[in-house]
């Protein structure tokens, strides 16, 4: 293959792609003391891939998941969503704590501008992919964090999004409730084939449920390295493929945090 | 599979889903009541005390049995009086909330109205309601409008400030929420700010009631309008005609509607909107 062909085939993955950034890079606060969140960044993913995002903290995974929202812009290089619609899920549930869970869900499809009756048929639908149909009457308060982030995952599933953000969503869950959660999300995503981009720091569970895993390094933040996961699913967090991946994973990543702790000594 | 993990989700939601202590209403009731039994009991000992200590003569300060007695013997006279200012308290009330939340709401949307009245509705609120009777007699002359005006200007920033305080204090990330779901410009007002502004709000109401009804009495003694027997009339005419037991009699009807609206009207409110969003502890409260 020449260079020419080589390039082409690139820019054609480029354009498939669902998300793609291009040397994108952020910066805050002006010259004098500004930190580079991202560094010249390139990453792509493809219709209905599920990437994992991993890094030490400083490594401007949170900045890069708004970049991709749109609920921030680069300083340079490019952004380029393609999909019908991007949905977000935070570390916390982020839900309207005044309604209950159905009427979450639902005010989603309202500002969808669906019609009532679609959206009560809807709104049941959602709710018992997410095994919640007996809480829909509940506020959030009064369900736990495993069951906040569910209906948190049927509100950002009613729009038909095609493109899901994930930001740490299962970082404040127990042990227990994070590994049946990574079992509904894999049966979810297997379903649907959404493109999820899924940023945590909990490196099993990016090789528990990612297509590749994408490490990054931190102040600034690059690419470091990237990781294809061919594990068959439905995959086990305790599995031995995972644990023996996460292990040279977490040894790269531990690499990369030394490298600071030397940079500040010397 | 998948059976697996519904019935493993289910377990653990059933583990999860705190199940609520309740009491009976009854035991709720007392629970909540007892205590404010309690206080009255001890103010009317510590009253009595001071009758009993011969601090003052008997006929300047009677003691809780002479004012109580001269209480239920004018019960009517209270009545009627109390309907009067009550009627002007929910007018003025109302005038108020009105004002309030539309300077609020428009000061909370726009930044240049903000930086222009925003510091100074919470200089009104400092004016001590009593400073403004002597220019609105000046403008309304002794009538009830001049009383109307000056519960508007002690209520109102009150309402409005509580307002621009609960939209300012949207949580952000439910507004990034919200703009993730597409709720732009009036729809994240709509769905998002006023609801989230609303616990904020109510606590607004509940100060702008207690500046009302003070900056009412204050207006009764000063603005008294020939043939209404108000209130505030009552207690100026039982010091004027040394009816002391009478002046105790008409505090203690001032203080009890004060304290019976505050707490039966916007504490109710106000507890039952912290309840609904998860601001209060629902097992310790229940």
């Amino acid at each position: 293959m020449t260079q020419t062909q080589a390039l082409e085939a690139a820019t054609q993955a480029r354009q498939a792609a669902a998300i793609s950034l291009v040397n994108v890079s952020k910066v805050f606060g002006n010259t004098d003391d500004a930190t580079h969140a991202l560094d010249r960044i390139s990453l792509d993913v493809a219709p209905g891939e599920f990437v994992c995002l991993i890094g030490a903290s400083g490594c401007g995974k949170s900045t890069l998941l708004n970049l991709v929202a749109g609920l921030d812009q680069p300083t340079s290089g490019v952004v380029t969503v393609r999909g019908k619609r991007t949905s977000m899920m935070f570390q916390e549930s982020a839900l309207f704590p005044w309604l209950t869970v159905r009427d979450n869900v639902e005010l989603a499809l309202r500002l969808d501008n669906l019609g009532r009756p679609e959206r009560r048929q809807r709104v049941h639908e959602l709710l018992e992919m997410v095994h919640l149909e007996d809480f829909g009457d509940k506020r959030p308060h009064e369900l736990s964090g495993g069951m906040r982030q569910r209906t948190a995952l049927a509100r950002a599933l009613a729009q038909q999004a095609d493109i899901l953000l994930m930001d740490e969503p299962f970082g404040a869950l127990d042990a227990m409730t994070r590994d049946l959660l990574h079992d509904e999300l894999e049966a979810l995503w297997t379903r649907t084939r959404l493109s999820v981009l899924f940023v945590t720091h909990n490196v099993r569970e990016a090789v528990r449920l990612g297509d590749r895993v994408v490490l990054l390094t931190s102040r600034p933040g690059r690419v470091a390295d990237q990781y294809v996961v061919d594990t068959a699913r439905p995959r086990r967090i305790d599995s031995s493929d995972v644990a023996r991946l996460a292990a040279s994973i977490t040894d790269r990543l531990r690499e990369e945090v030394r490298r600071h702790g030397d940079d500040a000594r010397s | 599979m998948a059976t697996t993990l519904e019935a493993d989700l289910a377990g653990l939601d059933a583990l999860e889903i705190a199940v609520p202590r309740r009491r009976s209403r009854a035991a709720r009731i007392w629970a909540a009541t007892w205590p404010k039994i309690g206080a009255v009991t001890l103010a009317l000992m510590l009253w009595q005390l001071l009758v009993w200590s011969s601090w003052k003569p008997e006929y300047v300060l009677p003691g809780p049995a002479t004012v109580f007695k001269a209480l239920f013997d004018n019960l009517g006279t209270y009545i009627a009086a109390s309907a009067v200012t009550l009627q002007r308290a929910a007018i003025g009330f109302t005038v108020a909330l009105i004002v309030g939340t539309l300077i609020g709401a428009l000061v909370a949307r726009s930044r240049i109205l903000r930086s222009a009245v925003g510091s100074m509705i919470t200089g009104i609120m400092t004016m001590p309601s009593i400073a403004w009777f002597p220019a609105a007699i000046v403008l309304f002359g002794l009538k009830e409008s001049a009383i109307l005006f000056v519960i508007v200007l002690g209520a109102a920033p009150s309402i409005a400030n509580g307002f621009i305080a609960g939209v300012d204090n949207t949580p952000p990330i439910l507004m990034r929420a919200a703009h993730m779901l597409g709720a732009r410009g009036w729809k994240s007002f709509r769905y998002v700010v006023l609801p989230a502004a609303l616990p904020t709000y109510v606590s607004g109401l509940k100060q702008g009631w207690a500046f009302a009804w003070r900056s009412l009495l204050a207006g009764e003694l000063l603005v008294q309008i020939a043939g209404q027997e108000s209130l505030g009339r009552s207690l100026d005419n039982s010091r004027q005609f040394a009816d002391y037991p009478g002046l105790y009699a008409t505090m203690i009807v001032i203080l009890a509607i004060g304290i019976l609206v505050d707490s039966l009207i916007f504490g109710q409110l106000d507890h039952r909107i912290r309840r609904r969003y998860g601001l209060v502890d629902a097992a310790a409260n229940e």
